[in-house]
Protein backbone atom coordinates (compact mmCIF):
# COMPACT_ATOMS: atom_id res chain seq x y z
CA UNK A 1 0.00 0.00 0.00
CA UNK A 2 1.29 3.43 -0.90
CA UNK A 3 -0.05 5.29 2.09
CA UNK A 4 0.29 4.35 5.70
CA UNK A 5 -2.86 3.16 7.45
CA UNK A 6 -3.67 5.04 10.65
CA UNK A 7 -6.88 3.34 11.64
CA UNK A 8 -8.07 -0.13 10.83
CA UNK A 9 -11.33 -1.70 11.95
CA UNK A 10 -11.42 -5.45 11.46
CA UNK A 11 -14.86 -7.08 11.50
CA UNK A 12 -16.05 -4.92 14.38
CA UNK A 13 -19.42 -5.78 15.90
CA UNK A 14 -21.16 -4.15 18.82
CA UNK A 15 -24.23 -5.46 20.60
CA UNK A 16 -26.09 -3.59 23.30
CA UNK A 17 -28.22 -5.32 25.90
CA UNK A 18 -28.28 -9.03 26.56
CA UNK A 19 -30.41 -12.05 25.81
CA UNK A 20 -33.61 -11.46 23.92
CA UNK A 21 -33.30 -7.69 24.00
CA UNK A 22 -29.89 -7.64 22.29
CA UNK A 23 -29.55 -4.85 19.77
CA UNK A 24 -26.83 -5.05 17.14
CA UNK A 25 -25.62 -1.46 16.78
CA UNK A 26 -22.63 -2.23 14.57
CA UNK A 27 -22.47 -5.31 12.37
CA UNK A 28 -19.18 -6.67 11.07
CA UNK A 29 -17.63 -3.38 9.98
CA UNK A 30 -14.16 -3.35 8.41
CA UNK A 31 -12.50 -0.11 7.44
CA UNK A 32 -9.08 1.39 6.78
CA UNK A 33 -8.19 5.05 6.93
CA UNK A 34 -4.82 6.28 5.61
CA UNK A 35 -2.86 9.03 7.34
CA UNK A 36 -3.94 12.57 6.55
CA UNK A 37 -7.32 11.67 5.13
CA UNK A 38 -10.58 13.47 5.82
CA UNK A 39 -12.87 10.48 6.22
CA UNK A 40 -16.59 10.74 6.91
CA UNK A 41 -19.03 8.24 8.35
CA UNK A 42 -22.38 9.18 6.89
CA UNK A 43 -25.72 7.70 7.83
CA UNK A 44 -29.11 8.36 9.40
CA UNK A 45 -29.37 8.68 13.16
CA UNK A 46 -29.24 5.32 14.89
CA UNK A 47 -27.22 3.68 12.11
CA UNK A 48 -24.30 2.96 14.43
CA UNK A 49 -21.87 5.61 13.27
CA UNK A 50 -21.52 7.21 16.71
CA UNK A 51 -21.05 3.75 18.25
CA UNK A 52 -18.11 3.16 15.89
CA UNK A 53 -16.66 6.49 16.94
CA UNK A 54 -17.07 5.61 20.62
CA UNK A 55 -15.36 2.25 20.13
CA UNK A 56 -12.39 3.98 18.51
CA UNK A 57 -12.26 6.56 21.32
CA UNK A 58 -12.53 3.83 23.96
CA UNK A 59 -15.92 4.65 25.47
CA UNK A 60 -17.36 1.37 24.24
CA UNK A 61 -15.75 -2.04 23.83
CA UNK A 62 -16.46 -4.03 20.66
CA UNK A 63 -18.42 -7.23 21.17
CA UNK A 64 -16.26 -8.76 18.44
CA UNK A 65 -13.55 -7.58 16.11
CA UNK A 66 -10.41 -5.51 16.42
CA UNK A 67 -9.49 -1.83 16.40
CA UNK A 68 -5.96 -1.01 15.26
CA UNK A 69 -4.32 2.39 15.51
CA UNK A 70 -0.92 2.95 13.95
CA UNK A 71 -0.28 -0.79 13.77
CA UNK A 72 -1.18 -1.34 17.41
CA UNK A 73 -4.30 -3.05 18.63
CA UNK A 74 -6.16 -0.67 20.92
CA UNK A 75 -9.64 -2.05 21.51
CA UNK A 76 -8.83 -3.14 25.07
CA UNK A 77 -7.10 0.11 26.08
CA UNK A 78 -8.87 2.75 28.19
CA UNK A 79 -9.54 6.09 26.43
CA UNK A 80 -6.67 7.85 28.20
CA UNK A 81 -4.14 5.44 26.67
CA UNK A 82 -5.23 5.95 23.07
CA UNK A 83 -3.64 8.61 20.94
CA UNK A 84 -7.05 9.57 19.61
CA UNK A 85 -9.00 12.68 20.52
CA UNK A 86 -12.64 13.55 20.18
CA UNK A 87 -14.62 16.67 19.37
CA UNK A 88 -17.93 15.91 21.07
CA UNK A 89 -21.28 16.81 19.63
CA UNK A 90 -22.01 18.98 22.66
CA UNK A 91 -18.30 20.00 22.73
CA UNK A 92 -18.12 18.92 26.41
CA UNK A 93 -15.96 21.90 27.34
CA UNK A 94 -15.09 22.09 31.02
CA UNK A 95 -17.26 24.94 32.31
CA UNK A 96 -15.08 25.54 35.37
CA UNK A 97 -11.97 26.17 33.25
CA UNK A 98 -11.08 29.02 30.91
CA UNK A 99 -10.42 28.54 27.21
CA UNK A 100 -6.73 28.34 28.08
CA UNK A 101 -7.46 25.84 30.87
CA UNK A 102 -9.50 23.68 28.52
CA UNK A 103 -6.78 23.64 25.88
CA UNK A 104 -4.09 22.95 28.49
CA UNK A 105 -6.04 20.10 30.06
CA UNK A 106 -4.72 17.32 27.85
CA UNK A 107 -1.17 18.72 27.69
CA UNK A 108 -0.99 18.79 31.48
CA UNK A 109 -2.20 15.20 31.76
CA UNK A 110 0.58 14.14 29.40
CA UNK A 111 3.11 16.42 31.12
CA UNK A 112 4.20 17.88 27.84
CA UNK A 113 6.93 20.52 27.78
CA UNK A 114 6.59 23.84 25.99
CA UNK A 115 3.00 23.96 27.11
CA UNK A 116 2.49 27.73 26.90
CA UNK A 117 3.85 27.97 23.39
CA UNK A 118 1.77 25.13 22.06
CA UNK A 119 -1.41 26.47 23.63
CA UNK A 120 -0.75 29.88 22.12
CA UNK A 121 -0.04 28.38 18.71
CA UNK A 122 -3.20 26.33 18.60
CA UNK A 123 -5.32 29.24 19.84
CA UNK A 124 -3.92 31.31 16.98
CA UNK A 125 -4.78 28.53 14.56
CA UNK A 126 -8.42 28.68 15.61
CA UNK A 127 -8.36 32.50 16.03
CA UNK A 128 -9.14 32.46 19.73
CA UNK A 129 -5.96 33.97 21.17
CA UNK A 130 -7.94 37.00 22.34
CA UNK A 131 -10.38 34.85 24.30
CA UNK A 132 -7.89 32.68 26.18
CA UNK A 133 -9.09 33.82 29.59
CA UNK A 134 -12.82 33.52 28.88
CA UNK A 135 -15.06 30.81 30.26
CA UNK A 136 -16.93 28.58 27.79
CA UNK A 137 -20.21 30.14 28.95
CA UNK A 138 -18.99 33.50 27.62
CA UNK A 139 -18.35 32.20 24.10
CA UNK A 140 -20.55 31.89 21.01
CA UNK A 141 -21.42 28.48 19.56
CA UNK A 142 -18.82 28.80 16.83
CA UNK A 143 -16.13 29.79 19.32
CA UNK A 144 -16.97 26.85 21.56
CA UNK A 145 -16.65 24.53 18.62
CA UNK A 146 -13.21 25.99 17.92
CA UNK A 147 -12.14 25.53 21.54
CA UNK A 148 -13.20 21.87 21.35
CA UNK A 149 -11.18 21.55 18.17
CA UNK A 150 -8.13 23.31 19.63
CA UNK A 151 -8.28 21.22 22.80
CA UNK A 152 -8.06 18.08 20.69
CA UNK A 153 -5.56 19.01 17.96
CA UNK A 154 -3.10 20.51 20.43
CA UNK A 155 -2.38 16.91 21.48
CA UNK A 156 -1.44 15.99 17.91
CA UNK A 157 -3.51 12.81 17.89
CA UNK A 158 -3.04 10.07 15.29
CA UNK A 159 -6.73 10.42 14.59
CA UNK A 160 -9.26 13.11 15.41
CA UNK A 161 -12.82 11.94 15.90
CA UNK A 162 -15.55 14.49 15.25
CA UNK A 163 -19.06 13.58 16.34
CA UNK A 164 -21.48 15.80 14.39
CA UNK A 165 -19.46 18.86 15.43
CA UNK A 166 -21.50 21.25 13.29
CA UNK A 167 -24.96 20.19 14.39
CA UNK A 168 -25.05 22.64 17.30
CA UNK A 169 -24.32 25.61 15.03
CA UNK A 170 -26.92 27.64 13.18
CA UNK A 171 -27.25 26.80 9.45
CA UNK A 172 -25.59 29.98 8.22
CA UNK A 173 -22.49 29.38 10.30
CA UNK A 174 -22.45 25.68 9.53
CA UNK A 175 -21.61 26.24 5.87
CA UNK A 176 -18.82 28.65 6.69
CA UNK A 177 -17.34 26.30 9.30
CA UNK A 178 -17.25 23.43 6.79
CA UNK A 179 -14.67 25.29 4.75
CA UNK A 180 -12.73 26.34 7.83
CA UNK A 181 -12.65 22.81 9.18
CA UNK A 182 -11.48 21.44 5.85
CA UNK A 183 -8.72 24.08 5.64
CA UNK A 184 -7.62 23.40 9.19
CA UNK A 185 -7.44 19.67 8.52
CA UNK A 186 -5.25 20.25 5.47
CA UNK A 187 -3.02 22.70 7.34
CA UNK A 188 -2.54 20.58 10.45
CA UNK A 189 -2.43 17.31 8.54
CA UNK A 190 -4.28 15.36 11.23
CA UNK A 191 -6.41 12.44 10.05
CA UNK A 192 -10.10 13.25 10.56
CA UNK A 193 -12.89 10.78 11.15
CA UNK A 194 -16.00 12.88 10.81
CA UNK A 195 -19.42 11.55 11.78
CA UNK A 196 -22.47 13.20 10.25
CA UNK A 197 -25.99 12.56 9.04
CA UNK A 198 -25.81 15.52 6.65
CA UNK A 199 -24.91 14.29 3.16
CA UNK A 200 -24.03 17.77 1.92
CA UNK A 201 -21.56 18.16 4.78
CA UNK A 202 -19.96 14.81 4.00
CA UNK A 203 -19.83 15.45 0.25
CA UNK A 204 -18.32 18.90 0.56
CA UNK A 205 -15.58 18.10 3.08
CA UNK A 206 -14.45 14.51 2.76
CA UNK A 207 -11.72 12.75 0.84
CA UNK A 208 -13.68 9.55 1.28
CA UNK A 209 -17.07 8.69 2.74
CA UNK A 210 -18.42 5.53 4.27
CA UNK A 211 -22.21 5.33 4.09
CA UNK A 212 -23.76 3.35 6.93
CA UNK A 213 -27.19 1.85 7.33
CA UNK A 214 -28.54 -0.29 10.17
CA UNK A 215 -25.11 -0.95 11.65
CA UNK A 216 -23.41 -2.01 8.43
CA UNK A 217 -21.30 -0.25 5.79
CA UNK A 218 -23.19 0.18 2.54
CA UNK A 219 -20.42 1.74 0.48
CA UNK A 220 -17.04 3.40 0.89
CA UNK A 221 -15.74 5.77 -1.74
CA UNK A 222 -14.95 9.32 -2.76
CA UNK A 223 -17.84 11.81 -2.68
CA UNK A 224 -18.08 11.65 -6.48
CA UNK A 225 -18.14 7.86 -6.52
CA UNK A 226 -20.83 7.44 -3.96
CA UNK A 227 -22.99 10.18 -5.44
CA UNK A 228 -22.71 9.15 -9.08
CA UNK A 229 -22.15 5.41 -8.64
CA UNK A 230 -24.07 4.39 -5.51
CA UNK A 231 -23.86 0.68 -5.02
CA UNK A 232 -27.18 0.35 -3.22
CA UNK A 233 -30.53 2.07 -3.38
CA UNK A 234 -30.07 3.13 0.19
CA UNK A 235 -26.88 5.02 -0.70
CA UNK A 236 -28.49 6.49 -3.81
CA UNK A 237 -31.48 7.75 -1.84
CA UNK A 238 -29.51 8.95 1.16
CA UNK A 239 -27.04 11.02 -0.86
CA UNK A 240 -29.77 13.03 -2.56
CA UNK A 241 -33.17 12.98 -4.21
CA UNK A 242 -33.51 10.13 -6.68
CA UNK A 243 -36.10 9.10 -9.27
CA UNK A 244 -36.56 5.39 -9.80
CA UNK A 245 -37.77 4.74 -13.33
CA UNK A 246 -38.07 1.11 -14.44
CA UNK A 247 -35.49 0.06 -11.85
CA UNK A 248 -32.98 2.66 -12.96
CA UNK A 249 -32.05 5.69 -10.91
CA UNK A 250 -31.96 9.21 -12.36
CA UNK A 251 -31.21 12.27 -10.23
CA UNK A 252 -33.72 15.14 -10.59
CA UNK A 253 -31.02 17.48 -11.87
CA UNK A 254 -30.31 15.01 -14.73
CA UNK A 255 -33.93 15.01 -15.91
CA UNK A 256 -34.52 17.47 -18.76
CA UNK A 257 -37.93 18.70 -19.76
CA UNK A 258 -37.83 18.68 -23.55
CA UNK A 259 -40.23 18.83 -26.56
CA UNK A 260 -39.74 15.15 -27.26
CA UNK A 261 -39.18 12.11 -25.10
CA UNK A 262 -41.20 10.24 -22.50
CA UNK A 263 -44.60 11.78 -21.93
CA UNK A 264 -45.31 13.25 -18.52
CA UNK A 265 -47.71 15.61 -16.77
CA UNK A 266 -46.57 18.40 -14.43
CA UNK A 267 -48.19 17.95 -11.02
CA UNK A 268 -46.51 20.72 -9.08
CA UNK A 269 -44.00 23.57 -9.38
CA UNK A 270 -42.01 24.84 -6.43
CA UNK A 271 -39.88 27.95 -6.83
CA UNK A 272 -36.64 27.54 -4.82
CA UNK A 273 -34.68 30.63 -5.85
CA UNK A 274 -31.77 29.18 -7.78
CA UNK A 275 -33.99 26.62 -9.51
CA UNK A 276 -37.55 25.34 -9.76
CA UNK A 277 -38.48 21.92 -8.43
CA UNK A 278 -40.92 20.29 -10.86
CA UNK A 279 -43.04 17.33 -9.78
CA UNK A 280 -44.18 15.14 -12.68
CA UNK A 281 -46.08 11.95 -13.29
CA UNK A 282 -44.82 9.76 -16.11
CA UNK A 283 -47.16 7.97 -18.41
CA UNK A 284 -47.84 4.81 -16.47
CA UNK A 285 -48.15 6.63 -13.17
CA UNK A 286 -44.57 6.86 -11.82
CA UNK A 287 -44.01 10.11 -9.90
CA UNK A 288 -40.64 11.76 -10.54
CA UNK A 289 -38.94 15.06 -9.86
CA UNK A 290 -36.96 17.33 -12.16
CA UNK A 291 -35.15 20.62 -11.89
CA UNK A 292 -35.76 23.54 -14.19
CA UNK A 293 -34.24 27.05 -14.43
CA UNK A 294 -35.85 29.54 -12.05
CA UNK A 295 -37.34 31.48 -14.96
CA UNK A 296 -39.16 28.54 -16.51
CA UNK A 297 -42.94 28.81 -16.73
CA UNK A 298 -44.40 25.36 -16.17
CA UNK A 299 -47.85 24.92 -14.71
CA UNK A 300 -49.63 22.10 -12.97
CA UNK A 301 -51.51 19.93 -15.44
CA UNK A 302 -49.24 20.83 -18.33
CA UNK A 303 -48.31 17.95 -20.66
CA UNK A 304 -44.54 17.76 -21.26
CA UNK A 305 -41.85 15.30 -22.27
CA UNK A 306 -38.76 14.30 -20.30
CA UNK A 307 -35.38 12.89 -21.34
CA UNK A 308 -32.09 12.19 -19.66
CA UNK A 309 -28.62 11.28 -20.74
CA UNK A 310 -28.06 7.51 -20.40
CA UNK A 311 -24.71 8.38 -18.82
CA UNK A 312 -26.61 9.76 -15.83
CA UNK A 313 -28.50 6.53 -15.24
CA UNK A 314 -27.65 4.83 -11.99
CA UNK A 315 -27.82 1.08 -11.64
CA UNK A 316 -27.55 -0.30 -8.12
CA UNK A 317 -26.31 -3.76 -7.21
CA UNK A 318 -29.34 -4.45 -5.13
CA UNK A 319 -31.90 -3.26 -7.67
CA UNK A 320 -32.82 -6.74 -8.78
CA UNK A 321 -33.28 -7.86 -5.21
CA UNK A 322 -35.41 -4.86 -4.32
CA UNK A 323 -37.27 -4.23 -7.58
CA UNK B 1 -51.64 38.26 40.43
CA UNK B 2 -49.33 40.04 42.80
CA UNK B 3 -52.02 40.32 45.47
CA UNK B 4 -52.73 36.60 45.15
CA UNK B 5 -49.05 35.80 45.47
CA UNK B 6 -48.78 37.94 48.60
CA UNK B 7 -51.83 36.28 50.08
CA UNK B 8 -50.21 32.86 49.71
CA UNK B 9 -46.88 34.10 50.99
CA UNK B 10 -48.33 35.79 54.08
CA UNK B 11 -48.76 32.67 56.28
CA UNK B 12 -45.18 31.54 55.70
CA UNK B 13 -43.86 35.05 56.23
CA UNK B 14 -45.86 35.41 59.45
CA UNK B 15 -44.66 32.03 60.68
CA UNK B 16 -41.05 32.97 59.94
CA UNK B 17 -41.45 36.25 61.77
CA UNK B 18 -43.01 34.67 64.83
CA UNK B 19 -40.91 31.53 65.08
CA UNK B 20 -37.54 32.89 64.03
CA UNK B 21 -37.36 36.61 64.55
CA UNK B 22 -39.28 36.74 67.81
CA UNK B 23 -37.14 34.17 69.68
CA UNK B 24 -34.05 35.81 68.24
CA UNK B 25 -35.20 39.17 69.56
CA UNK B 26 -35.87 37.63 72.96
CA UNK B 27 -32.37 36.15 73.03
CA UNK B 28 -30.85 39.52 72.11
CA UNK B 29 -32.81 41.26 74.89
CA UNK B 30 -31.97 38.56 77.45
CA UNK B 31 -28.29 38.70 76.59
CA UNK B 32 -28.26 42.34 77.66
CA UNK B 33 -30.01 41.83 81.03
CA UNK B 34 -28.88 40.61 84.45
CA UNK B 35 -29.44 37.07 85.65
CA UNK B 36 -32.23 36.39 88.09
CA UNK B 37 -31.50 34.54 91.32
CA UNK B 38 -33.65 31.52 90.33
CA UNK B 39 -33.26 31.72 86.56
CA UNK B 40 -34.96 34.25 84.34
CA UNK B 41 -33.71 37.76 83.79
CA UNK B 42 -33.82 41.08 85.62
CA UNK B 43 -32.93 44.67 85.02
CA UNK B 44 -30.52 46.54 84.83
CA UNK B 45 -29.21 46.40 81.28
CA UNK B 46 -25.59 45.27 81.03
CA UNK B 47 -22.97 44.22 78.49
CA UNK B 48 -21.17 42.11 81.06
CA UNK B 49 -22.49 38.83 79.60
CA UNK B 50 -20.53 39.50 76.43
CA UNK B 51 -17.32 40.56 78.16
CA UNK B 52 -17.36 37.26 80.07
CA UNK B 53 -17.01 35.47 76.72
CA UNK B 54 -13.36 36.54 76.61
CA UNK B 55 -12.55 34.02 79.34
CA UNK B 56 -10.12 31.51 77.75
CA UNK B 57 -12.19 28.65 79.21
CA UNK B 58 -14.93 29.46 76.68
CA UNK B 59 -12.40 29.97 73.92
CA UNK B 60 -11.24 26.39 74.44
CA UNK B 61 -14.81 25.12 74.31
CA UNK B 62 -15.46 27.12 71.13
CA UNK B 63 -12.35 25.73 69.47
CA UNK B 64 -13.22 22.23 70.54
CA UNK B 65 -16.71 22.61 69.10
CA UNK B 66 -15.23 23.81 65.83
CA UNK B 67 -12.84 20.91 65.69
CA UNK B 68 -15.60 18.38 66.36
CA UNK B 69 -17.93 19.98 63.81
CA UNK B 70 -15.15 20.31 61.23
CA UNK B 71 -14.05 16.71 61.71
CA UNK B 72 -17.64 15.47 61.40
CA UNK B 73 -18.12 17.56 58.23
CA UNK B 74 -14.90 16.31 56.68
CA UNK B 75 -15.79 12.71 57.46
CA UNK B 76 -19.28 13.19 56.05
CA UNK B 77 -17.71 14.52 52.85
CA UNK B 78 -15.20 11.69 52.57
CA UNK B 79 -17.87 9.05 53.22
CA UNK B 80 -20.70 10.83 51.46
CA UNK B 81 -18.98 11.62 48.16
CA UNK B 82 -18.39 8.04 47.04
CA UNK B 83 -21.86 7.11 48.25
CA UNK B 84 -23.49 9.98 46.34
CA UNK B 85 -21.47 9.06 43.25
CA UNK B 86 -22.53 5.44 43.54
CA UNK B 87 -26.19 6.42 43.86
CA UNK B 88 -26.01 8.91 40.99
CA UNK B 89 -24.66 6.15 38.74
CA UNK B 90 -26.97 3.33 39.77
CA UNK B 91 -29.62 3.98 37.15
CA UNK B 92 -33.05 2.64 37.97
CA UNK B 93 -32.11 1.82 41.56
CA UNK B 94 -31.37 5.47 42.38
CA UNK B 95 -34.66 6.02 44.17
CA UNK B 96 -34.32 2.89 46.25
CA UNK B 97 -30.85 3.91 47.46
CA UNK B 98 -31.98 7.47 48.12
CA UNK B 99 -34.83 6.26 50.28
CA UNK B 100 -32.39 4.03 52.17
CA UNK B 101 -30.24 7.09 52.85
CA UNK B 102 -33.15 8.93 54.45
CA UNK B 103 -34.65 5.83 56.08
CA UNK B 104 -33.11 6.64 59.53
CA UNK B 105 -35.19 9.84 59.61
CA UNK B 106 -38.23 7.68 60.27
CA UNK B 107 -36.93 7.12 63.81
CA UNK B 108 -36.23 9.83 66.36
CA UNK B 109 -32.67 11.07 66.43
CA UNK B 110 -32.72 10.72 70.22
CA UNK B 111 -33.56 7.02 70.04
CA UNK B 112 -30.93 6.42 67.37
CA UNK B 113 -28.34 8.15 69.52
CA UNK B 114 -29.30 5.96 72.47
CA UNK B 115 -28.85 2.97 70.18
CA UNK B 116 -25.26 4.08 69.60
CA UNK B 117 -24.76 4.10 73.40
CA UNK B 118 -25.88 0.47 73.47
CA UNK B 119 -23.40 -0.33 70.74
CA UNK B 120 -20.43 1.57 72.13
CA UNK B 121 -20.60 1.26 75.93
CA UNK B 122 -18.33 -1.08 77.92
CA UNK B 123 -21.00 -3.78 78.11
CA UNK B 124 -22.32 -2.87 74.65
CA UNK B 125 -22.70 -5.02 71.56
CA UNK B 126 -19.32 -4.17 70.08
CA UNK B 127 -17.25 -4.70 73.22
CA UNK B 128 -19.18 -7.86 74.14
CA UNK B 129 -18.56 -9.28 70.70
CA UNK B 130 -14.86 -8.46 70.76
CA UNK B 131 -14.52 -9.87 74.29
CA UNK B 132 -16.46 -12.96 73.32
CA UNK B 133 -14.22 -13.56 70.33
CA UNK B 134 -11.22 -13.15 72.59
CA UNK B 135 -9.82 -10.32 70.51
CA UNK B 136 -9.58 -8.02 73.52
CA UNK B 137 -9.26 -8.62 77.25
CA UNK B 138 -10.80 -5.43 78.54
CA UNK B 139 -13.60 -3.38 77.02
CA UNK B 140 -12.35 -0.65 74.69
CA UNK B 141 -13.25 2.90 75.78
CA UNK B 142 -15.51 3.52 72.82
CA UNK B 143 -18.05 5.76 74.50
CA UNK B 144 -17.73 9.16 76.21
CA UNK B 145 -15.01 10.78 74.10
CA UNK B 146 -14.72 13.10 71.11
CA UNK B 147 -14.52 10.12 68.77
CA UNK B 148 -17.91 8.86 69.90
CA UNK B 149 -19.40 12.34 69.46
CA UNK B 150 -17.96 12.68 65.96
CA UNK B 151 -19.22 9.21 65.09
CA UNK B 152 -22.70 10.11 66.30
CA UNK B 153 -22.67 13.37 64.33
CA UNK B 154 -21.42 11.73 61.13
CA UNK B 155 -24.08 9.08 61.50
CA UNK B 156 -26.81 11.63 62.09
CA UNK B 157 -25.84 14.19 59.45
CA UNK B 158 -24.48 12.05 56.63
CA UNK B 159 -27.77 12.28 54.66
CA UNK B 160 -27.48 16.08 54.68
CA UNK B 161 -24.16 15.72 52.88
CA UNK B 162 -25.21 12.93 50.54
CA UNK B 163 -28.37 14.57 49.23
CA UNK B 164 -26.87 17.82 47.87
CA UNK B 165 -23.84 15.94 46.55
CA UNK B 166 -26.15 13.52 44.79
CA UNK B 167 -28.10 16.41 43.29
CA UNK B 168 -24.98 17.94 41.69
CA UNK B 169 -23.46 14.62 40.62
CA UNK B 170 -26.70 13.54 39.03
CA UNK B 171 -26.74 16.65 36.86
CA UNK B 172 -23.08 16.30 35.90
CA UNK B 173 -22.84 15.87 32.12
CA UNK B 174 -21.28 12.42 31.54
CA UNK B 175 -19.67 13.66 28.33
CA UNK B 176 -17.42 15.88 30.50
CA UNK B 177 -16.00 12.77 32.14
CA UNK B 178 -15.57 11.15 28.75
CA UNK B 179 -13.86 14.29 27.49
CA UNK B 180 -11.42 14.18 30.40
CA UNK B 181 -10.55 10.53 29.71
CA UNK B 182 -10.31 11.34 26.01
CA UNK B 183 -7.77 14.07 26.77
CA UNK B 184 -5.62 11.63 28.68
CA UNK B 185 -6.88 11.97 32.26
CA UNK B 186 -6.78 8.80 34.35
CA UNK B 187 -9.83 8.15 36.55
CA UNK B 188 -8.20 9.77 39.58
CA UNK B 189 -7.28 12.87 37.55
CA UNK B 190 -10.81 13.08 36.21
CA UNK B 191 -12.16 12.91 39.76
CA UNK B 192 -9.85 15.63 41.06
CA UNK B 193 -9.85 17.93 38.02
CA UNK B 194 -13.39 17.61 36.73
CA UNK B 195 -15.83 15.84 39.03
CA UNK B 196 -14.82 17.51 42.29
CA UNK B 197 -14.57 21.06 40.93
CA UNK B 198 -17.88 20.64 39.13
CA UNK B 199 -19.44 19.50 42.42
CA UNK B 200 -18.24 22.54 44.35
CA UNK B 201 -21.79 23.90 44.82
CA UNK B 202 -22.99 20.58 46.21
CA UNK B 203 -19.96 20.21 48.46
CA UNK B 204 -20.51 23.71 49.79
CA UNK B 205 -24.20 23.15 50.41
CA UNK B 206 -23.55 19.81 52.10
CA UNK B 207 -20.75 21.22 54.24
CA UNK B 208 -22.98 24.05 55.46
CA UNK B 209 -25.90 21.72 56.16
CA UNK B 210 -23.65 19.46 58.24
CA UNK B 211 -21.26 21.92 59.84
CA UNK B 212 -23.77 24.44 61.20
CA UNK B 213 -25.98 22.00 63.13
CA UNK B 214 -22.91 20.06 64.32
CA UNK B 215 -21.46 23.28 65.70
CA UNK B 216 -24.47 23.81 67.93
CA UNK B 217 -25.13 20.18 68.81
CA UNK B 218 -25.81 19.29 72.43
CA UNK B 219 -27.81 16.05 72.29
CA UNK B 220 -25.10 13.93 70.65
CA UNK B 221 -22.29 15.37 72.77
CA UNK B 222 -24.41 15.02 75.91
CA UNK B 223 -25.22 11.35 75.32
CA UNK B 224 -22.09 10.08 73.57
CA UNK B 225 -19.51 12.53 74.95
CA UNK B 226 -20.47 12.30 78.61
CA UNK B 227 -19.27 14.92 81.06
CA UNK B 228 -15.79 15.06 79.52
CA UNK B 229 -16.82 16.46 76.18
CA UNK B 230 -18.42 19.86 76.71
CA UNK B 231 -19.29 21.65 73.49
CA UNK B 232 -20.87 25.09 73.08
CA UNK B 233 -24.26 23.49 72.75
CA UNK B 234 -23.93 21.83 76.13
CA UNK B 235 -22.58 25.02 77.65
CA UNK B 236 -25.60 26.99 76.43
CA UNK B 237 -27.93 24.27 77.62
CA UNK B 238 -26.26 24.37 81.05
CA UNK B 239 -26.74 28.12 81.39
CA UNK B 240 -30.47 27.72 80.93
CA UNK B 241 -30.74 24.69 83.22
CA UNK B 242 -28.28 23.89 85.99
CA UNK B 243 -26.43 27.26 86.07
CA UNK B 244 -29.58 29.36 85.84
CA UNK B 245 -27.70 32.05 83.98
CA UNK B 246 -30.04 32.88 81.11
CA UNK B 247 -28.37 36.13 80.05
CA UNK B 248 -24.99 34.45 79.67
CA UNK B 249 -26.58 31.52 77.81
CA UNK B 250 -28.20 34.02 75.46
CA UNK B 251 -24.87 35.79 74.91
CA UNK B 252 -23.17 32.47 74.18
CA UNK B 253 -25.87 31.56 71.65
CA UNK B 254 -25.47 34.88 69.89
CA UNK B 255 -21.69 34.51 69.77
CA UNK B 256 -22.08 31.04 68.26
CA UNK B 257 -24.53 32.34 65.71
CA UNK B 258 -22.26 35.26 64.83
CA UNK B 259 -19.27 33.02 64.22
CA UNK B 260 -21.31 30.57 62.16
CA UNK B 261 -22.65 33.38 60.00
CA UNK B 262 -19.20 34.82 59.43
CA UNK B 263 -18.08 31.41 58.23
CA UNK B 264 -21.07 31.13 55.91
CA UNK B 265 -20.29 34.48 54.33
CA UNK B 266 -16.67 33.51 53.89
CA UNK B 267 -17.69 30.31 52.10
CA UNK B 268 -20.26 32.05 49.94
CA UNK B 269 -17.94 34.89 48.98
CA UNK B 270 -15.26 32.53 47.73
CA UNK B 271 -17.77 30.21 46.17
CA UNK B 272 -19.61 32.69 43.98
CA UNK B 273 -17.05 32.41 41.26
CA UNK B 274 -17.57 28.70 40.94
CA UNK B 275 -21.33 28.82 40.71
Amino acid sequence: MATETVLALRRVTKDFGAGVSTQRAVADVSLEIPRGEFFSLLGPSGCGKTTILRMIAGFETPTAGEVWLNGRRIDALPPYQRNVNTVFQSYALFPHLTVQGNVEFGLRRKQIANLEKRVQQVLEQVRLEAKASRRPSELSGGERQRVALARAIVLEPDLLLLDEPLSALDPQLRKQVRGELRDLQRRVGVTFLFVTHDQEEALSMSDRIAVMNAGALEQVGTPREIYTRPRTRFVANFLGAMNWIDGIGVRPEAVNITPEGRKAVVTGVTYLGSFCHIALTLEGGVAIAAQAPPGSAFESGQAVCVTWNPRDEIRCDDQVRLA
Amino acid sequence: MKRLRNAFLAPAAALMAVTMLAPLAIIVVYSLLTRGAYGGVELPWTAENFSRLYDPVYGVIFLRSFWVAAAATALCLVLGFPLAMFIARSGSRKNLYLSLVILPFWTSFLIRTYAWMFILRDTGILNSALLGLGLIREPLPLLYNDGAVILGLVYGFLPFMVLPLYATLERLDPSLLEAAADLGARPWDTLMRVTLPMCAPGIRAGAILVFVPCLGTYLTSDLLGGSKTVLIGNLVQNQFTASRDWPFGAALSLALMGVAMLLLFAVRRRGEELL
